[in-house]
């Protein structure tokens, strides 16, 4: 996986987890780095778009809520949070974590707040197709009568 | 005809102190919370997030929380809310066959691949009270299989399935931009992916009525559910700083694509043709009648008859499907037009007058 790939796999991770797990897991973390901001975390809109009997054209559905910012960090690395729904601080801790990982810090990033997000991820992603799965039905076609 | 009218702050501020006590009602009883509006209500908060044109679950609660369950005053709440949002882009296409499905049945293919998966309905309940809900109890227990293998548990859309002998219609991807209905006011005739933009946002019982109609003979379509799908699906973006795009986050959208019978017109050949439902949240009823109405509205580029049904009509349907702008124009007619009346008064009394003494003179001319 190259590095573009693996940014937009934990940029997408960080946006898709619940706003209180990335806060949990990154409140030691957020304290200890000092950064300016670049754009303060701002909340607006997004088209989001559906597609055509599911595979046709584009055609809009209607917005979802985004928090953005950008931020750089003290010894001059950048990084963006770009995350669904009004919370200024998921954003925040996003972009900081998008940072982290460009700085010597990555590998405990990884382990610390990335590995956990995953884990929780795939905890609950699990849990939804295990429930579903119950609900799987097998529906017989009876025999018809000969009349 | 409008008429600024000044006063009545004082009976204003009266009224709405009395709004704010009848929405908390009896202070005995505990106070509800946007957390069990959105945990609990959560029909309310996707049909309010699908026709509020806005997915957002914490601000749908909080409409529904402030308008006192009135869904359209809440809807109303987050159109306006929305309007107040700056945009920072649209979104890819949501890619609905990597959903993560909670719900996918299909009534054409019982032996779907993947399975029907009935997820959480109301189907086959009996709709009998409940009462042991009355009672508080114990939330209920859980129960699971062993943990599934998420990489082989993608449901690939059963149209792909039906559609091996090429009988059903195909519907391909263009690169246009779509129409933006939010953006530039409506014009018709409307292309395809602006009418389903007004149907996504539309009032679910206004569709309801008309996909019905077309089931009782007003625009027959021959409907069948091809699938209904309910789960998550990621909302990708392009980010300008970044120069690629990013998963933004994740949402639950309803999806039901029918198949039509279909006999063939002057220019397509007989084949099943196909309406499309796509809404937010869980809408499976909207999400449906969706389908319908897209396919009556269709009968132009299938070269059908208009066969003068209301779900056929692009104009009455587009123009009359937003509960908002329905609700505007209907509830402005109970707010002061005094001076609209008094007009109105003075009018109908001197064409009385004038018709009182015409009569009186018929009669004297008749003696």
């Amino acid at each position: 996986m190259d590095d573009q790939t693996k940014r937009k796999n934990r940029m997408g991770l960080l946006a898709k987890s619940a706003p209180q797990t990335v806060k949990r897991l990154c409140e030691t973390l957020c304290a200890s780095h000092s950064f300016e901001w670049l754009r303060q975390p701002e909340t607006g809109g997004v088209m989001v778009r559906g597609r055509t009997g599911g595979t046709g054209s584009a055609f809009n559905m209607g917005e979802v809520t985004v928090t953005r910012c950008s931020l750089r960090l003290d010894e001059g690395t950048v990084g963006h949070g770009y995350v669904q729904g009004r919370d200024k601080t998921h954003a925040t801790q996003a972009a900081l974590v998008d940072a982290l990982m460009q700085t010597p810090a990555a590998d405990r990033i990884e382990t610390e707040i990335l590995q956990p997000l995953r884990e929780t991820r795939v905890r609950q992603q699990a849990a939804i197709q295990a429930r579903a799965n119950a609900t799987k039905v097998d529906f017989f076609t009876m025999v018809r009568g000969d009349d | 005809m409008y008429v600024a009218v000044k006063g009545g702050e004082k009976a204003i501020d009266a009224a709405h102190d009395w709004l704010g006590e009848v929405r908390r009602g009896d202070p005995d009883i505990a106070e509800l919370s946007l957390a069990q509006i959105r945990e609990q209500m959560t029909l309310a908060v996707d049909r309010v997030m699908s026709e509020g044109s806005l997915f957002d679950p914490d601000l749908a609660a909080l409409a529904i929380k402030q308008s006192r369950g009135d869904l359209i005053e809440a809807i109303f709440l987050i159109r306006a809310y929305r309007t107040t949002l700056p945009r920072f882009g649209a979104s890819h296409p949501v890619e609905t066959d990597t959903m993560q499905c909670q719900r996918r049945i299909s009534a054409t293919f019982k032996d779907v691949p993947g399975g029907q998966i009935l997820g959480p309905t109301f189907d086959y309940t009996h709709r009998l009270l409940d009462f042991k809900l009355a009672a508080e109890g114990n939330a209920p227990d859980t129960s699971t299989q062993d943990a599934p293998d998420l990489a082989a548990e993608r449901k690939p859309h059963v149209m792909e399935f039906l559609n091996k002998d090429g009988l059903i219609e195909s519907a391909e991807a263009t690169d246009e931009t779509p129409p933006d209905l939010t953006r530039e006011p409506l014009e018709l005739p409307a292309n395809r992916a602006l009418r389903l933009q007004n149907l996504t946002r539309a009032d679910e019982g206004f569709l309801l009525g008309l996909a019905y109609s077309t089931q009782r003979g007003y625009a027959r379509n021959h409907a069948f559910v091809g699938e209904l799908r309910i789960g998550k699906v990621a909302v990708e973006m392009d980010i300008p700083e970044l120069g690629f795009s990013i998963e933004i986050g994740e949402m639950t959208v309803t999806e039901c694509e029918t198949v039509n019978q279909f006999k063939g017109s002057k220019t397509e050949p007989p084949q099943f043709t196909r309406g499309y439902g796509l809404v937010f949240g869980q809408c499976e009823r909207k999400a449906i009648s969706m389908a319908l109405v897209d396919r009556a509205l269709r009968w132009k580029e299938l070269g059908e008859d208009f066969a003068g049904a209301p779900a056929q009509d692009e104009e009455f349907v587009l123009s009359h499907s937003d509960n908002i702008q329905a609700t505007g124009f209907l509830e402005h007619i109970k707010l002061p037009h005094y001076v609209d009346f008094q007009s109105e008064l003075e009018l109908i009394r001197s064409i009385r007058t004038a018709a009182t003494a015409a009569l009186a003179e018929t009669k004297i001319a008749a003696e």
